[in-house]
């Protein structure tokens, strides 16, 4: 039978491969669910017709990530996503929800008008304020950590739910309204644009005030998290990370003063690589926080070879071809509708 | 009695986001197929019939496929939140399998779905063409990889169990090539096929029955005809070869399409009856001698195993089973009957002037769905109690989750998928409505629809919107 575990750290390999799709999902849905938050404040319904149309051809890509994120985890770690999919279970399934509700409204809200429209309207944005608040309950609850007994879930329907939960939900909401704004800001121009950066700094003032926020708590959460970020020697390797992430805000903040078009949003996207591998640190190497570290939760290693020489190539080739229509819809989005 | 047992009602809410889901697959495959030959067809003859009808079905195909990606998400989650013994237990075999679906279908038809949507004005015709082929194969590709898991659930095989209760991965091709998935496959793309030609006859036959829009409605019924005439019968074939296969396999799930409770040789077919689970018998039953045996074993004193041949708990819920197969064997052969009205009527040069025969096609359009879901209800139903046949019980799969939880997210999906049906549907409607613009004709009247944007109109341009 195939296996590459004589010759390869499968485990560590599919953890990173796991990190760097979730990753690449909060970055590419996060931005086009922040123009769902952002939605119903455009100042008319012209602006909302570009925003729609800035994202329309790449949503479904964008979301595909997260498809990624869950069915690679089923494959590569199924203990894991055996445990935590039932622990998140009212977050999970709320999420998704949310998301079928934006994902409906690009469709239905171009084909209908008046009153119907103004409810996709709002379809659009609560599900992608659901969708976004949802995900930010489970990485608050992910970084908690879950009750486990054996190999599976032990603790209750509402353990999610704390004031940490809740403040990493909004602290998502706003960094993907930051991301948000700054893509309208490279995908418009005129009025739209002009909203697009008043809106981005009001945004960034509160992401960089639920950064310290939960920069301060979550090392409280756990002994060996306050350990990495508050004693010698590990301070000072990890020290680079926040001030670089202070480094990337303050030229956020200059260049949204500025007519600076593209810059804000790859600077936000800075600030939430920066923060996602200061998360990954500080969790490193569980896969169920606390409990099972990334090894203990693998998948048989023929499994892990399989998909994993699979993976080495197809991931170039969608990273190629999403690229490919990334280009394809380059430059200014229109406000008229494209089919 | 059930009501409160997390396991009945984990069953009953994936069973409701399966079955809704499987409806919009099963559309988006065929008109997916469909859309890439009718670009073909305009991009050699040039004919402006041809890109009406594209331009109009794509819109629906986009309707179709975004209700599509969306409940499929969700399923990508319940094996998790619903199904976490299943995970643990099958993650190994089943994982992989998953996984090369998102890898090799998923991101492929998201991404080239923009450029077929959008990407009139952005692309040439032949890199549109190539875009709207690459996801015709997109869908292909994720109903193989589907297909290929759950038909390793029914019939399992290159794996082994070990003493921790998880499955291990023996041999790939084993488990990928699993006895029922070829038959499974062919089966369903078919069906997939029928469903989309059933509802593209269905509107074309309604445009000339209302005497609109007639040059792509011949386009519409024609093509769809062509299917109704050659395919369906294929697909009774196909399906009695998948049927033996499930014979060979899963007989407990052929014994209760049957109905079938006694082991019997010369086995007589059941036409109607009320399978009673706990009398162990099925009531009021039509049966015409022999025919069972016949189909099943080519042979008319061939002997066909009943259910009393298995412990009542290894037994599927009887009539579900059998009432399904009835439907969809039904519609197949409405279908069948279909296609070869469409022959005489064509051989008679009447196919698009009798009146009837459309009315007939409008009421047919539907059939395709009907036959699907009932399928899979024989299929999945049949296989019970088992989640991976003879192997793991469903009951093991359950997530440690209780009653409440599940029925608070039941209501949510109904109510949910409920508003979810009803737009989906009220949109298509519109595009129909609305019908296909050809280029000489001047942008149609509004058909008592409101649009004050024009948005629509615009977006119809006649002609020349693409470079």
């Amino acid at each position: 039978m195939f296996n590459l575990e004589n010759s390869l750290n499968l485990p560590l390999i599919w953890y990173a491969l796991i990190g760097t799709a979730i990753l690449l999902y909060i970055l590419l849905d996060g931005f086009d669910l922040g123009v769902g938050i952002l939605f119903p404040f455009a100042p008319s319904d012209r602006c909302r017709d570009r925003m729609m149309n800035s994202i329309a051809p790449f949503w479904d890509g964008n979301e595909t990530w997260l498809v990624l994120g869950g069915g690679g985890l089923f494959a590569a770690f199924p203990l894991a996503y055996a445990v935590l999919m039932p622990a998140f279970y009212f977050p999970i399934i709320f999420m998704l929800l949310g998301l079928i509700f934006r994902g409906v409204a690009f469709e239905f809200r171009f084909k209908s008008s008046g009153l119907s429209r103004r409810l996709w309207d709002y379809a659009f944005h609560f599900g992608s304020l659901v969708a976004a608040w949802m995900q930010g309950a489970v990485l608050g609850t992910f970084v908690q950590g879950v009750r486990v007994a054996g190999r599976r879930f032990a603790g209750g329907a509402f353990d999610w739910l704390s004031p940490f939960s809740v403040m990493t939900g909004v602290a998502l909401v706003f960094g993907y309204a930051l991301l948000g704004a700054t893509w309208v800001i490279l995908k418009t121009d005129g009025d739209t644009q002009k909203w697009a950066r008043q809106c981005a700094r009001y945004v960034s003032i509160h992401v960089a005030l639920f950064m310290v926020l939960v920069s301060l708590s979550t090392p409280f959460l756990n002994d060996s998290i306050k350990a990495l970020w508050f004693t010698t020697p590990t301070l000072f390797y990890l020290a680079p990370l926040p001030l670089i992430s202070v480094g990337m805000f303050v030229l956020l903040w200059r260049d949204l003063g500025q007519q600076k078009e593209s810059r804000p949003f790859f600077l936000s996207i800075g600030l939430f690589f920066a923060n996602y591998l200061g998360l990954g640190i500080s969790l490193w190497p569980w896969i169920v926080p606390y409990r099972f570290a990334f090894w203990e939760a693998a998948a048989a290693p023929p499994s892990q070879s399989l998909l994993l020489v699979g993976t080495l190539f197809l991931l170039p080739l969608i990273l190629a071809y999403t690229g490919y229509c990334f280009y394809t819809f380059r430059g200014k989005a229109s406000h008229e509708w494209g089919y | 009695m059930y009501l409160f047992d997390p396991v009945f009602l984990a069953r009953i809410q994936f069973a409701f986001t399966l079955a809704f889901h499987i409806l919009f697959p099963a559309f988006t495959i065929g008109i997916a197929s469909w859309l890439a030959v009718v670009e073909w067809r305009w991009l050699k003859s040039g004919n402006p019939v041809y890109e009406a009808v594209y331009r109009m079905w794509v819109k629906i195909f986009a309707i179709n496929f975004g209700i599509g990606v969306v409940t499929g998400i969700v399923l990508s989650y319940q094996f998790g939140t619903n199904w976490s013994g299943f995970a643990d237990q099958t993650g190994n075999v089943l994982g992989p399998l998953l996984g090369f679906e998102v890898l090799t279908a998923f991101f492929l038809e998201a991404s080239f779905l923009g450029i077929m949507l959008f990407g009139w004005n952005r692309v040439g015709k032949k890199v549109h063409f190539a875009a709207t082929i690459i996801v015709a194969c997109g869908t292909l590709i994720s109903a193989f990889w589907i297909l290929s898991a759950n038909s390793w659930m029914q019939t399992p095989q290159g794996f082994i169990r070990k003493a921790d209760g998880l499955f291990y991965p023996e041999n790939w091709i084993q488990i990928i090539f699993n006895p029922s998935f070829p038959y499974r496959f062919v089966h369903m793309v078919t069906a997939a096929y029928l469903t989309t030609a059933f509802v593209v006859g269905g509107v074309g036959a309604y445009y000339l029955w209302r005497r609109r829009h007639e040059a792509p409605a011949r386009v519409m019924l024609g093509m769809a005809m062509i299917m109704a005439i050659l395919v369906a019968p294929l697909q009774l074939l196909l399906g009695d070869m998948h049927g033996l296969n499930t014979l060979k396999h899963q007989p407990a799930k052929v014994a209760a399409m049957e109905g079938l409770w006694e082991t019997q040789r010369g086995a007589p077919l059941k036409l109607f009856g009320w399978p009673d689970q706990e009398k162990e018998i099925t009531r009021y039953a039509l049966e015409i001698p022999k025919l069972s045996s016949l189909i099943l074993t080519h042979d008319p004193n061939g002997e066909v195993k009943g259910l009393k041949d298995w412990p009542p708990e290894d037994r599927p819920p009887v009539a579900w089973v059998f009432w399904s197969f009835r439907i969809m064997v039904g519609m197949g052969l409405l279908m069948i009957a279909t296609g070869v009205m469409a022959l005489i009527l064509f051989l008679k040069k009447t196919l698009f002037q009798s009146r009837w025969f459309h009315l007939w096609c409008m009421a047919l359009a539907p059939s395709g769905f009907a036959a699907v879901l009932s399928g899979w209800f024989v299929t999945e139903i049949g296989r019970q109690p088992f989640v991976v046949y003879n192997v793991m019980r469903t009951a093991e799969s359950v997530s440690p989750v209780g009653a409440a939880p599940i029925t608070v997210t039941l209501a949510a999906f109904i109510l949910v998928y409920t508003i979810l049906f009803g737009a989906g549907t009220y949109y298509i409607l519109k595009v129909i409505a609305k019908g296909p613009v050809m280029p000489e004709e001047a942008p149609f009247g509004t058909h008592g629809l409101k649009d004050p944007l024009g948005l629509e109109a615009r977006s119809e341009k006649p002609g020349g919107s693409h470079v």
